[in-house]
């Protein structure tokens, strides 16, 4: 048997006290922790459950900011009618994730904590190279099956993507993760792999998220997310965007613009360079189509997710002209 | 073995009942109420749990198994390896040809396929099985592995004579004809994909063997375990009451099947063992990748000359699956000059097996294609091009069909499509950014005969019993063997209860090619015939029968109750008439055999496959025919293919209950959208292993990929293809879907994609 000892943590503070114990590991949901509990990724000394702390579960929105607990179910999120109108790309995120059942089981906290798709990160029997469970093992996935991995931010160590789209969303709007002693931007709370492949998140021992907070804006209030991929429904982005914009009087030229990407990157994305080239530009189809391609900057593949380096920008120009027609 | 309360499934209307009838799914409820235990869920006293070490290797030799540390793992009872596992006999073949070694050995010393089973662990739980397989240490001597069709070392293959078909000269009416397309077409290694995992339930008693396991051929598969184990055939009892899938799958006792019933032998205890999802991708083969290039050589008007084809298909290093892919090509248009050959291709993989319609689904993808390029050729319009090229009779066999609807299909398809709308020109229809393009297919299905048997028993209350090792695997078996039952009889349906899935009732063959209805169906109404004859035979001369004084020839049974045709005399429930008899059942057991069978023909026609009847014996040529119309919507940018709509005209002949056999076609249809879309086994080359075997990364449709799919039947009863009239149903539906969506998507983008599937990255 694998052995684990079992903890329940009725406070954020037991839970931080356990969090710190070597071999620890947050259950909220358990849709990432148990997925990869099975496929032998996962392997906790201790489990400290704590989908019962209170008060975790609040969704509190006002025009100034969004404070999502980090219980909070995916589902409840993405239907609240604030959240919507608010902050639409957050909810289009949600609704875009994963299946109805998991959205249902699947919270807030634990969503930014998923790990990624990667197959052979997801199979250590068959594949035992892998920078991000063994530091200093390789990496399988290069000169392997590449289709879905990353074409940014990857290094020599790890190209494996990142896999979700709420935090894409949130990249967008400068949200921030709340760690009780520490907040930071959601940007900066993902590690790109470098050469530690095995760090994905910017978390201490014994920290727990308790929130996540986003600033509300103009862009935030017009925004949406556009995931594309072979099936309708119930798999990861090929490439999708997260987009926000704000407008002129004149109704067309762009204040305000946000523009992050997933499915082509090992983080969420944000991408400035395409901000900046349009920022204080009017909001035409060409210039947004040439902008769109700097999401790309840098943009290194391998083989078969070369499709990605042209998807990505197709992808951002569609949100933001869908945007711009919605005036 | 299962009883079903027909009172819930039943609907009010009687017509329902008869064959013909929209009556729901009789096991339907019991399936959604959790009722229905399907095989590995039975509940045994002492029973243990075994899970399988996988080869990390594609190919080579395990050079040494370490067991020490999973063998005292708690709860561990036993380590399997080549070594002490114990040793089988050799089995025969499905054709029932004998086995080319001695001994058999489920586990390997020699891996030729990555997740080969090489070691096993039994425990008393399944997470200390589960626990402890992870402890095993293997080590090998790896040396290259042949990865797929396109690896340099593959080569051409190996000629499979059987599959070729010429008449006429070929290549030189091709080379002469003014109009010439020539192409080649792929599909990737493609899974079934049942919800249901594989897996088993091995029990002994002395030397008689049960086993609980998901089967489409108890009487086959209960063989193969005699086989192995030598004992008698009567001695193995195989219980399948429900199968979450097989679509083909689950056929044969396999490589896993066998190791847990020795783990049983050696254990004494009975063993579980479940392949886990990675396992159900290496375990058993899903459909063999193939590889055709179809040339067409027409006049200017758009007959066909000429069709060269040349396919190839993979197999594995030990094992030999041939897909035919000649199938469609031979038969589905006139042509006065035709050549097929056919190539195998060992590669290190698991020997592949059929996935619905073997052979008839890549051979109609190439066909289906390569005729709708050459009316883009001609500027023909690709239905019109299909029905200039009609064959009014089997091109292959030169006999006529028995029936063919296919012309009725085109017609009634196009029809409820709106065809005629179409504008001709590629990437002419648009909705925004939504390039929309319709496309055409035709598909088609051999009528795979055999003979069954089934037993009809009237009991004392008057409710009826129909027995039978066949099984229902979703398609509806209970349910159509329900109607017979009570159409013959006369008896309202809620009176009859079907028990299948348990080798000790009377015989049934393999539940595929669908086969099964037609051979089922038959049986039961002759044994409820042979039942119903008995009954009134001793109500009109039984002297302690109320009818016996009646002087009448014969009797009629209507909703149950017995009376002469005329009315005169007594009317008696079947009940009342059994009680009268003093009996308490009457029993027949019919079949579809010729009177002189021998006992070996019957044991042969039932546990292989070589009795089974060509669909071109005698003076017909017999087959399901279907016209598919395709709507799909194309993202300009995105290369996202959705289908929008579909509309198909199939004939299945008579249908005995159109509402399941419309599911059927529909689930065809959406497993041929998958095919077009979605489905491809993707293989790392340095490892010869499949990276995408789960249900997260290997693609399935979702509902949200499905539209409204329109079925029509144009089917007339066919009295050549079965007792009742049916043609083949099952798998009919998914040949053709995939060219019909190829073809909508190359109308939609001037895109021709010939490598399924159709991801995005081949449109942008």
């Amino acid at each position: 048997m694998r052995d684990f000892a079992y903890l329940r943590a009725d406070s954020v503070e037991a839970a931080r006290n356990a969090a710190a114990l070597p071999g620890a590991m947050l259950l909220a949901g358990g849709t990432t922790l148990v997925d990869l509990a099975k496929c032998g990724v996962a392997e906790p000394a201790t489990v400290i459950d704590i989908s019962h702390i209170e008060g975790l579960s609040a969704i509190n929105v006002t025009s100034d900011r969004a404070v999502i607990g980090a219980l909070a179910k995916m589902s409840h999120v993405a239907d609240n009618a604030e959240v919507k109108s608010l902050f639409p790309a957050v909810s289009e995120a949600l609704w875009q994730a994963a299946s109805a059942q998991l959205r249902n089981m699947a919270t807030i906290g634990g969503n930014l904590m998923q790990r990624t798709r990667c197959p052979y990160f997801r199979d250590p029997q068959n594949f035992p190279a892998c920078n991000k469970r063994a530091p200093g093992s390789g990496c399988s996935a290069i000169g392997g099956v590449t289709r879905g991995h990353a074409v940014l931010g990857t290094s020599e160590a790890c190209i494996a993507t990142y896999p979700g789209d709420l935090a894409v969303a949130l990249v967008a709007f400068d949200a921030e993760v709340d760690l009780g002693e520490r907040k930071l931007r959601v940007e900066d709370f993902f590690l790109a792999p470098g050469a530690t492949a095995e760090q994905e998140h910017d978390i201490r021992p014994g920290e727990v998220i308790t929130a996540i907070e986003i600033p509300g804006s103009a862009a935030a209030r017009r925004s949406t997310y556009i995931k594309v991929r072979d099936r309708q429904s119930y798999e990861f982005a090929a490439a999708s965007a997260a987009i926000g914009l704000e407008l002129e009087g004149d109704g067309r030229t762009i204040r305000d613009i946000r523009v992050a990407l997933g499915g082509v990157a090992t983080k969420p994305w944000r991408a400035r360079a395409v901000e900046d080239a349009l920022k204080g530009k009017a909001l035409d189809e060409n210039t947004v189509r040439k902008a769109s391609e700097l999401a790309m900057e840098g943009a290194v593949d391998h083989g078969a997710n070369h499709y990605k380096i042209a998807l990505g920008p197709r992808v951002v120009a569609r949100a933001i002209l869908k945007l711009g027609e919605t005036a | 073995m299962t009883v079903h309360d027909m009172k819930h499934a039943a609907s009010d209307s009687a017509r329902l009942e008869a064959v013909g009838g929209r009556l729901s799914r009789v096991d339907g409820p019991a399936k959604i109420t959790g009722a229905a235990h399907y095989a590995v869920e039975q509940q045994l006293e002492g029973l243990t749990h075994a899970v399988l070490v996988g080869a990390t290797i594609a190919a080579g030799k395990v050079t040494a198994i370490d067991t020490r540390a999973a063998e005292t793992a708690p709860g561990v009872l036993a380590v399997l390896t080549p070594d002490t596992i114990t040793e089988l006999k050799g089995a025969s073949d499905w054709f029932g040809n004998p086995p080319g070694v001695q001994t058999y050995c489920p586990l390997v010393r020699e891996v030729t396929f990555s997740g080969q089973h090489v070691a096993a662990v039994v425990a008393e739980t399944f997470e200390q099985a589960v626990a402890a397989a992870a402890l095993v240490k293997v080590w090998y001597d790896e040396t290259p592995a042949i990865v797929d069709l396109s690896d340099g070392k593959a080569g051409d293959g190996i000629p499979i004579d059987a599959m070729t078909k010429e008449w006429g000269d070929a290549q030189a009416a091709f080379a002469e004809a003014p109009a010439r397309i020539c192409t080649a077409y792929n599909t990737p290694r493609e899974f079934q994909a049942a919800m249901e995992p594989h897996g088993l339930i091995a029990r002994w008693q002395g030397d008689e063997l049960t086993i609980w396991e998901p089967s489409q051929w108890l009487d086959g598969m209960a063989r193969t375990y005699a086989e192995w184990f030598s004992v008698p055939f009567e001695n193995v009892r195989l219980v399948s009451p429900y199968i979450g899938g097989g679509f083909g799958s689950k056929a044969l006792a396999l490589a896993h099947s066998a190791v847990a019933a020795a783990a049983a032998k050696m254990l004494d205890r009975p063993v579980k063992l479940v392949l886990n999802r990675p396992q159900n991708f290496t375990s058993y083969g899903g459909r063999a990748a193939t590889r055709q290039t179809v040339a067409i050589g027409a006049d200017r008007e758009g007959r066909i000359q000429s069709i060269v084809h040349r396919g190839v298909n993979e197999t594995a290093v030990d094992g030999m699956w041939v897909e035919p892919l000649g199938s469609v090509t031979s038969i589905m248009y006139a042509t006065p000059n035709f050549s097929s050959k056919q190539n195998v291709v060992r590669v290190n993989t698991v020997v592949p097996g059929a996935k619905r319609a073997p052979g008839e689904n890549p051979s109609a993808f190439g066909i289906e294609s390569a005729i709708d390029e050459l009316a883009y050729e001609l500027g023909l319009d690709p239905l019109e091009m299909r029905l200039i090229n009609y064959a009014e009779q089997d091109p292959h066999a030169k006999k006529p069909w028995s029936t063919r609807q296919l012309r009725e299909a085109f017609a009634a398809g196009a029809d409820a499509f709106g065809w005629a709308k179409r504008s001709p020109q590629p990437r002419s229809m648009r909705d925004g950014h939504q390039l929309i393009g319709w496309g055409v297919a035709a598909g088609t299905y051999p009528v795979r005969r055999a003979h069954g048997e089934a037993v009809v028993k009237i009991l004392a209350d008057g409710s009826v019993e129909v027995e039978s090792s066949s099984i229902d695997m979703g398609q509806g078996t209970y349910t159509i063997l329900a109607q017979t039952a009570a159409e013959t009889l006369g008896v309202p349906v809620e009176q009859v209860s079907v028990k299948l899935g348990d080798s000790h009732f009377a015989r049934a063959g393999v539940t595929g090619g669908s086969r099964l209805a037609g051979v089922m169906t038959g049986a039961v109404y002759k044994a409820a015939g042979q039942a119903l004859d008995e009954l009134i035979g001793l109500a009109l001369s039984d002297p302690r029968s109320p009818f016996q004084k009646l002087q009448a020839n014969t009797l009629q049974v209507r909703d149950g109750r017995i009376a002469s045709p005329r009315g005169e005399g007594p009317e008696l429930s079947i009940a009342e008439l059994m009680s009268a008899l003093g009996r308490d059942h009457i029993e027949a057991k019919g079949d579809t055999l010729p009177a002189n069978t021998t006992p070996e023909e019957r044991y042969k026609n039932y546990t292989t496959i070589a009795m089974s009847i060509p669909h071109t014996e005698g003076d017909w040529s017999r087959h399901s025919w279907c016209a598919h119309f395709v709507e799909v919507r194309v993202d300009e940018d995105f290369g996202t293919v959705r289908v929008s709509r579909v509309v198909s005209a199939l004939d299945s002949g008579r249908l005995y209950n159109p509402k399941l056999a419309e599911s059927q076609w529909k689930g065809g249809i959406i497993m041929g959208i998958g095919q077009a879309l979605l489905e491809e086994g993707i293989v790392d080359r340095r490892h010869g292993r499949i990276v995408n075997g789960n249900f997260a990364d290997y693609m399935l449709p979702t509902n949200a990929d499905i539209p409204d799919i329109q079925t029509i039947s144009v089917g007339i009863p066919d009295p050549h293809s079965s007792a009742l009239g049916g043609k083949g149903v099952g798998e009919l539906a998914i040949v053709g879907i995939a060219p019909a969506i190829a073809n909508a998507v190359f109308h939609a983008t001037g895109k021709r994609v010939r490598d399924l599937p159709i991801t995005l990255e081949k449109l942008i």
